[in-house]
């Protein structure tokens, strides 16, 4: 029983995560970031998951923040009174074969990267969207003409052909990424296709054909949006490969052109000095591994949050 | 009792089935020929000067251009394109002044021993420690074929190799260098089958044997720790697989250890999927065999093109393209055909 | 000649430890059996396939079994070692499982499979295996033991390969057989066929039978005593002719719920859970 001096009993309300985690959502954005919550919490329940997690959002910290990590120290100013000289407290990785500090380079070298796969994937998921959703949808001729050469490209090998069309094309990073897309898109085909044929047989969809529909329209509104998560899985565990690819495009001579830092290139750079200045090599090197190794298991986290079944 | 029609059944999917794996096969190879096609036509600045060199002469030049018939329309470019190399004409290489066919077949067995060699070790190390691995799931064989299947998947093939010159042989001086063989040794044994190990073997040559033996140990090791990763990786997804299955607890039910119940009963149920694995690790270090070779010097196809690559040299490239990619294919292609006439789902119908 | 009792069971407890806790599949069983038949009765998820696993000490690594007592004729179950284990399996107890689509191993010949059934527990020449295993087959009635021995598991029909999986089990001449489910994967017609082969069978060697089933019919007609297990528990023990004496709720709801030809209602009467029966 309150006495009338109580303070009046102060208005219950759901905290943030109660609201989050709720099993009767009110509104659709409540749906929307509720999922998005529990899948956020599942994967920082995996610990590999969260290392690849934070990896990835480290490169793209680096990458923002560059100049400001890298101490203002430019990656292509060259001192060649300095060159080769080892890591120091003055050069944190030492210095190639041009006098240039490799720290810094490293650092610019995260920039490039990050274009690369971001370029990369902007080209080959709408490509592989695109084809795998009318080949889906449409069916008949249409779908067995664009499968068909889907699986003819998926059958080609992805290093080899990125190097002769790299070849073809000339060295640049645009020509890098053209080259990688070419052979990186069948995947995504497949994966869309196969997801909008089964959408496409539900319900919701002949509900809204009844309603008067355009294609267009139920394909980029209806049923685009829930291949997504397919996609960006895929996409997550390809990124490895595709940095991998590009690094070897790099180390061959391909992709960005010196002065800028690439990674692949740079390890190319240090390999007539491996045995006596190791760094030059083998540190650009350690950035590629350990980018591929967090995309890789964020990869791997991102799937099991979403289709729990492969373990 | 259904075992006739069951068999007959079977035999006429099997024929269904090989006709579908010949009819994308060709289809397929179709599809790299256009692509090296566009490629060489389309894509370069010059095809002509791709093909001949920028130091030919205007006559070169000319009949060159004539030669690749870039005078008629697409598609009967294309169909001479085809025609020259149903004959096995690819061109000829700028550098070596060979045809590219007499190249290609000149450099390949070197390729083959690093690809087979690496494959070989990627099966006896993997095959075992994936079973081991699936059966102790959630222990540390586990966890030890997972980090080193991840592992493969993010080491760049050529830093490992760079990065193993620099232990074995700069600071260990456990292995030969770059190379194939010592260049004092070399052009001594006869060639007959290409292979410097089985040649040299042959002629009782050991002290060659032996050298090229040293030079091949690294590239062979750093390519077969990827074929052992992926190896591993499958065979212990596919063991876990298996031994949830009913039948390896009614093996168990038997009297079986479970060791016995592993190898005896659930093992022989992966070997079909795992050649198939096998075949694919093998296609794709086809590719890794490129990176591998540019860093050992190693005179295979994987340095033949990349070699061509810095000299500008299209043919040699696209020729280098085409065998490569038909080979991948090729394997790929069959190995899923095997899965598919195997596949398990195929008998309970 | 007395013996004492084949099988004796107290305060059998079965848990498994996952994401959501601890689940406890069976909860302090008390049983015993000689040479006779006892049926387990219970719904999916009663924890009756998990007790019949555990006396044979193959429950899943995730579980945890514990009990007051678990002794085969007089040998200690609970502290038992792997090479103990081994020997008592197939040899002196056995388990037919429900499906032979998954319970026989399909890359081995069936032949091979019942033979090495032998072959683990007696010294033999592969000659004398192999006549065993056909006069095995032989004796589920299987017509053409010759052609059988040499085919694959997926050739063979349901009943068939339920056949063979008894004859598997059975070729070491077990004292104690579990059959978990035996007949739920077959259909209706051949279910009475590999039931009649069973009960011969298991009536010809004087073997104790544990009948784990969700069908009380006819675990009811097959068994001696029967045991109704619910959420983990053995919640009901009485003779199989004495079931329409049935003491406890969830029993008797369950015999009200088989539908019968001679009082056919408009509406199935259906099992109302009380929360209670799982305490």
């Amino acid at each position: 029983m309150s006495s009338p001096l109580d303070p009046p009993a102060p208005e219950i309300r759901p905290s943030l995560r109660q609201w989050l985690a709720s099993d009767a959502p009110t509104s659709r954005r409540q749906a929307m970031l509720g999922n998005f919550y529990r899948g956020v919490v599942a994967l920082c329940s995996n610990p590999a998951a969260l290392t690849g997690l934070l990896i990835v959002l480290t490169l793209i910290m680096i990458a923002i923040f560059a100049p400001l990590i890298a101490g203002h120290v430019s990656p292509v100013h060259q001192s060649l009174a300095d060159r080769l000289a080892p890591p120091s407290s003055l050069y944190w990785f030492g210095t190639d074969e041009l006098g240039r500090d490799i720290f810094s380079r490293t650092v610019h070298g995260a920039r490039v990267t990050l274009t690369i796969v971001m370029l990369v994937s902007v080209v080959v998921a709408p490509i592989g969207l695109a084809v795998g959703l009318l080949a889906g949808y449409l069916g008949g001729w249409v779908d067995a003409v664009l499968m068909r050469i889907t699986d003819i490209f998926l059958a080609f090998p992805r290093l080899v052909l990125a190097l002769a069309f790299a070849a073809a094309l000339g060295p640049g990073i645009e020509n890098a990424v053209i080259a990688i897309s070419l052979t990186a898109w069948p995947p995504y085909a497949r994966i869309a296709r196969a997801e909008t044929v089964t959408i496409a047989r539900s319900d919701f969809i002949s509900a809204i054909v009844l309603q008067g529909a355009s294609t267009w329209r139920i394909l980029f509104r209806h049923i685009m949006p829930l291949c997504l998560s397919s996609l960006i899985v895929r996409l997550t565990l390809d990124m490895a490969g595709i940095i991998l690819t590009a690094a070897g495009l790099g180390f061959l001579g391909l992709g960005a052109q010196p002065p800028i830092p690439e990674w692949g290139a740079m390890v190319s750079a240090g390999r007539d000095v491996i045995l006596d200045q190791w760094w030059v090599a083998t540190i650009p090197g350690i950035a590629i591994f350990v980018v591929s190794l967090g995309f890789n298991l964020l990869g791997d986290g991102l799937r099991d949050v979403f289709d729990p079944k492969n373990t | 009792m259904s075992v006739a029609s069951d068999i007959s059944g079977n035999t006429f999917s099997v024929i269904w089935r090989l006709g579908n794996f010949l009819g994308s096969l060709v289809l397929t190879f179709l599809g790299l020929t256009a692509v090296t096609f566009v490629i060489g036509r389309f894509i370069t600045v010059d095809p002509v000067l791709a093909v001949v060199g920028d130091r030919a002469t205007q006559e070169v030049y000319d009949a060159a251009r004539i030669s690749m018939g870039l005078d008629r329309s697409v598609p009967e470019q294309y169909f001479l394109y085809l025609k020259k190399l149903l004959s096995g004409d690819m061109g000829h290489s700028v550098i070596t002044s060979q045809s590219v066919l007499s190249d290609l077949i000149h450099f390949f067995p070197a390729t083959f021993e690093l690809a087979t060699i690496a494959t070989v070790l990627g099966v006896i190390i993997g095959v075992p420690v994936g079973v081991m691995a699936g059966a102790h799931k959630g222990r540390w064989p586990d966890h030890l074929v997972r980090v080193i299947g991840l592992f493969g998947y993010s080491i760049p093939v050529f830093w490992l190799g760079l990065v193993g010159l620099l232990v074995f042989y700069g600071e260990l001086d456990w292995v030969s260098g770059p190379g194939r063989i010592d260049v004092a040794y070399d052009d001594i044994v006869t060639s007959r089958t290409g292979i410097i190990l089985i040649d040299s073997a042959i002629e009782g040559e050991w002290a060659i044997f032996w050298n090229a033996f040293s030079h091949l140990v690294l590239p062979a090791s750093i390519l077969g720790y990827y074929s052992l990763a992926y190896i591993a990786r499958m065979t212990r997804s596919f063991m876990i697989e298996q031994l949830g299955q009913e039948y390896v607890t009614a093996a168990r039910i038997k009297g079986r250890s479970y060791y016995g119940a592993v190898w005896k009963h659930a093992f022989p149920n992966i070997m079909v999927p795992l050649i198939t694995v096998i075949g694919l690790s093998y296609a794709s270090l086809l590719e890794g065999a490129v990176l591998t070779e540019t860093v050992f010097a190693w005179p295979g196809l994987g340095n033949y093109i990349t070699r061509s690559l810095f000299n500008g040299d299209m043919n040699a490239v696209l020729g280098g393209t085409l065998v490569v990619g038909a080979v991948f294919i090729g394997v790929n292609l069959f190995c899923d055909f095997l899965y598919q006439i195997f596949d398990p789902r195929l008998r309970t119908s | 000649m007395s013996e004492g009792p084949l099988l004796e069971v107290e305060d059998l407890s079965v848990s498994f430890s996952g994401r959501c806790g601890i689940t406890r599949a069976v909860r302090n069983a008390t049983f015993s059996l000689g040479r006779e038949r006892l049926g387990i009765v219970g719904e999916s998820g009663s924890g009756k396939s998990t007790a019949g696993r555990a006396l044979l000490g193959l429950v899943p690594p995730s579980g945890i079994v514990t009990a007051k007592r678990m002794s085969f004729a007089g040998q200690d179950l609970i502290s038992l070692r792997d090479a103990d284990w081994q020997a008592l399996r197939g040899r002196r107890i056995s388990m037919v499982m429900q499906d032979p689509k998954y319970s026989l191993n399909p890359v081995i010949k069936i032949g091979d499979q019942v033979q090495e059934a032998y072959r683990l527990h007696h010294r033999s020449t592969s000659e004398e295996a192999r006549r065993r295993a056909l006069a095995m087959l032989d004796a589920v009635k299987i017509r053409d033991p010759d052609l059988v021995y040499h085919l694959y598991p997926h050739q063979l029909s349901g009943g068939m390969g339920q056949r063979a999986m008894i004859a598997m089990m059975l070729i070491a001449e077990p004292d104690l057989l579990i059959a978990d489910e035996p007949t739920s994967a077959l259909d209706v017609t051949v279910q009475n066929q590999v039931l009649r082969i069973l009960d011969n069978l298991v009536t010809d060697r004087g073997m104790g039978l544990i009948f784990i089933s969700h069908n009380l019919t006819i675990v009811s007609s097959f068994c001696d005593r029967v045991l109704v297990m619910y959420g983990g528990r053995i919640v009901e023990e009485c003779q199989a002719n004495a079931l329409q004496a049935a003491k406890h709720p969830y029993t008797r709801a369950l015999l009200k719920a088989a539908p019968s030809l001679e009082h056919p209602l408009t509406e199935l009467a259906v099992v109302k859970r009380n929360p209670e029966w799982l305490l």
